[in-house]
Order: C-alpha cells, then structure tokens, then sequence
C-alpha cells in the first residue's frame, strides 16, 4: 500500500510550520504505511556550504567521535541516529573519503537544502524521533510504508535520495527496475539498494543530470518505467507528482495561494491551513505535475 | 434533524445509527458535518433518508446504498456509490476512480469530473456525469445508463455487455467491442429523462452520442455457451 506526502510552500510566511504540517500529513498516512517512515526537508542553503546527512546503523552511534574527526571546519548536528554535516564545498572529498572509511555509516542525502530521515516504526514514532514538527523549510516529501517487496529495513524506506538536492517517494511498485539498474549502472550511475524505488530515484537523477528539467524527466519516465507508480519528487527548486498511465495508485493535489499539497488521500491534507478554500483534484495519470521556484 | 459532527462523534457511531433508523418518520433529513475524508461514510443505508455531508469525503461513501439520498457537498474518493441498490447519491465536486463501481439501480449524479474506471461492472445503475470521465469508464458494464455530458478518457465500454453510454463530448477512444450506435427517438427520451432527473436544464439529448456493445466478443457467440 504505503502512503506518501508532499507540500511546497509559495509563501514562505509559512516555511517554520513546514515541518509540523508534514508531520500531520504522515501521521494521517499511517494506516497506509505502518512499517516504516521517512520524510526529506528542504531548508536553505549556506553561501558555499554542503549538507550531508548521514545514518548511523551502530548500535550506539558516536557522533562526537565523529565530528572530532572530520576536523573544525564541519558542523555537525545529531538527531537520534540521523546526523547532519555542514562543510564548506571545497572540504568535501577530503570529507566524504572519511565517511566512505567509516563502518555502519550511510550518507543519506547530500546537496545545499536537503535533509533526509528514515527509519523502522509507526510514523508518529519515526516523526517523533527526529523532531520533525520543529524543523523549517521551504518545502518536503515524506513517505509511510507497508513493505511488500523488500524486508522492513531502514535501506527499504524512503525516501530515497540519488542527486544532489533530489529525492524520491514512491507508492507501487516497477517491473522493470533490474533492467533500468543495469542500464543506469552503464551510465555511471549508482543505486545502493535492490529497491526499485532507488531505481526510479536514479533515473530522474540521470535524465536530469543529462540536463532535463524536473518536467522533462518525468515525463521521459513514462517512456521507461514500467510498472505502476505514484512519485512525488523534490528538487532544490521544487517539487512534482507522476503517476502511470493506468493511474493505479491513489492521489489527491490540493493547491492555495500559501501552498501546494499532495496526499495519497484527502485525509492526508485535513490539517492544512485553508484546506477549506482549497482547488482540490486528482492528478491525471501519465501526466507530470511540478512546482519551481 | 439530527446532525452529526465527525470531529466529535465516531464514524462507527454514525454508521450505526444510520443502519438503526427504522421508520424514520418526519425526521429524515441528516446532517454530517467535518467529514475529513473519511472512508466509508454512510454505507450501507436501507432507509429513506436526505443525508447531507459537508466538505470532502473519503472511499466507498454511500456504498450499497438502499432508498436514501445521500448528497456529497464536497469530493468524493475511490467507490462512491459503489454497488447502490436504489436511491440517490450527488456528489458536487469531483469523483475519484470506480464511481458507481458495481451498482445496480438508483441515480448517482457528479456535478464534476469523475476520474478512471467511472461506472465499472454497473449493473443497472444509472450514472450522470455534468463534467468529464477518465479511461476504462463502463468497463464490462452489464446493465444501466451512463451519462456524461464532458468527454470521456481512453477504452469506454470496454467489453461491454448491455449498459447504455451516452457521451456530449469527445471519446478518446472506445474499448474493445465498444461502438458508437444511432440515437434513436426512444434514446433521445430516455437521455431527456436521465437529464432531467439529474436536474440538468437546457441540455439537448440531440448533442450526445450512444454508444454501446456489438457483441461480437466470444461469450456472445452461442456456440461458447456450453463453455460457461
């Protein structure tokens, strides 16, 4: 089944409620997605700085230890097992040569804005755990799972996160992802886990790394994934929604003059200031729907 | 009048105390407010009640419905009306997928668009939709009236057995043994009809097209019979 959100502030009044809004929004998924949650936060970026947040899969993760070696010039921020490191850019391949040399260490997203949480559990739980209704930002993704594919492992949740600033939500499930894989293998690009979500993350990453627009690559998707599928994506700009042809899988956009939202299900939305005003729609299947700023 | 207000009363409640009206008396009109989306509304009522919800409801609102006139001021989810036996269900915003989905008699009216699948296996249920409809509408539909006064996504009727589409708009393509067949008198009265009770005024019968099954598929073909 599974449940996913997103929302996109276009009035950034609103970007210090935009993780207590999101966290209503996952919680409402819940009965959709029990196994697992995860959510990515968009915030904004520092002059010349990189985020990275990373996952710590250790018993009792040491992040002090951490910061002390990666050197004064990195700030790092720990919530639970989830760490965020803010680097200038020109530190990075001395810093990531570091992680990549650390056992049970998962960088989960890399880029200038965004933040990414996951984790096993109940979604007011996982929400809970990382504090996500105090965060802030200008927009965010999160998604609730009900494994059907893969064991309920945090590598199995989402979202998953395969660019710079991208990532992805996904409810359905691809046929053609081993194949897609490979092929995005040859290209260059790689996808850490056997989940065809992370394939579906991939290949948005590709096709907009070969300079496609957030539109253009979903709508070059529709030509390559097989599957039923609904997406939602978030760029450093903005986000979108997909959904396949056959248009399997539930979703409701609803759009203000504060806001856009998507929710796998209206409830999901019930929260939100000024819903009762909102232009409320189904999206159409194999039809792209995206937000930049 | 009662009037139920879902920030505060259970959805289980409500539906109980639907099922539970015996002979409602004078005291037929409802009122359910602060729906949120919920799945599974007023489902199942075998009364004959005016129920009003306020705002957006989930899926399968007014499933199996029986005698009641239940009206959506909102939007409705996957399934509304799926399966009704009898009555009315209006929906004034926008229907997701499976509208009508099953149903074997009573009127279901979308002031809106309904997505996909709109009218699925109907069976005798009459349909009228004032907006648009998505793909695989009608599919396998067996008995029953569809109406739609937009266009009408890909494969409508699809292996179709004798439901009666009439569309005002354009077809994007139709299912498999799926045609397009004269309007005749006895079609443009009985489309005036469907009209008027789904209360839409000045609208010509003359402007739709009918659509319906040239039964050609295999189980129309009486030598297959013995195969069933």
């Amino acid at each position: 089944m599974c449940g996913i959100v997103g929302l996109y502030l276009k009035d950034q009044r609103l970007a210090p409620e935009l993780g207590a809004h999101l966290e209503a929004m996952l919680v409402k998924m819940s009965d959709r997605g029990p196994d697992s949650a995860g959510f990515a936060v968009y915030g904004s970026p520092k002059q010349g700085a990189v985020k990275l947040t990373l996952r710590s899969d250790a018993a009792e993760p040491d992040f002090e230890a951490l910061a002390a070696r990666l050197g004064e010039e990195v700030t790092l921020a720990a919530r639970g097992n989830h760490a965020v490191v803010t680097l200038p850019r020109s530190a990075l391949p001395r810093v990531e040569a570091i992680l990549a040399a650390e056992p049970d260490l998962v960088v989960a997203s890399r880029g200038e804005r965004v933040e990414i949480y996951r984790d096993v559990g109940l979604p007011p739980a996982v929400a809970k755990r990382f504090d996500l209704s105090a965060m802030g930002g200008s927009h965010g993704i999160g998604h609730t799972r009900m494994a059907t594919e893969s064991a309920v492992t945090v590598d199995g949740a989402h979202p998953f996160s395969t660019g710079d600033d991208q990532c992805l939500v996904h409810n359905g499930s691809l046929s053609n992802h081993n194949d897609l894989r490979r092929r995005l293998a040859h290209a260059g690009m790689s996808v850490r886990t056997e989940n065809d979500s992370e394939v579906a993350a991939a290949y948005l990453s590709w096709r907009m790394a070969q300079g496609e627009t957030l539109g253009g690559a979903l709508e070059r998707s529709l030509d390559d994934l097989d599957g039923f599928y609904t997406f939602v994506v978030g760029t450093g700009r903005g986000f979108g929604v997909l959904r396949d042809p056959i248009a399997c899988k539930p979703a409701v956009l609803a759009e203000t003059e504060a806001w856009v939202a998507f929710g796998s299900e209206y409830q999901a939305l019930t929260d939100l200031p000024g819903i009762e005003q909102a232009r409320v729609w189904e999206p159409k299947p194999a039809t792209p729907y995206f937000w930049e700023r | 009048m009662p009037v139920v207000d879902l920030a505060v009363t259970p959805l289980r409640e409500l539906n109980q105390a639907l099922h539970g009206v015996g002979d409602p008396g004078n005291d037929r009109h409802w009122l359910v407010k602060n729906p949120k989306g919920s799945h599974a509304l007023a489902v199942g009522v075998d009364a004959p009640l005016d129920i009003e919800i306020e705002g957006h409801v989930g899926y399968y609102c007014a499933g199996m419905n029986k005698q009641a006139s239940i009206t959506v001021h909102g939007n409705a989810g996957v399934g509304v009306a799926e399966n009704m036996m009898s009555g009315r269900v209006h929906v004034t915003g926008d229907a997701s997928q499976s509208a009508g989905a099953t149903g074997r008699g009573g009127l279901l009216v979308i002031d809106g668009n309904a997505s996909a699948r709109c009218g699925i296996s109907m069976k005798g249920i009459d349909i009228v939709v004032k907006g648009s409809i998505g793909h695989m509408s009608a599919f396998m539909g067996q008995a029953g009236r569809l109406v739609v006064l937009g266009d009408a996504g890909e494969a409508l009727g699809d292996s179709l057995y004798e439901a009666r589409l009439y569309v005002r708009g354009k077809v994007a393509s139709l299912g498999a043994d799926c045609v397009e067949k004269p309007m005749e008198a006895q079609h443009r009265a009985e489309l005036a009809e469907l009209l008027a009770a789904a209360g839409v005024g000045e609208v010509d019968p003359a402007e739709f097209r009918r659509y319906g099954s040239a039964r050609s598929l295999y189980h129309f073909k009486v030598d297959n019979v013995s195969a069933y």
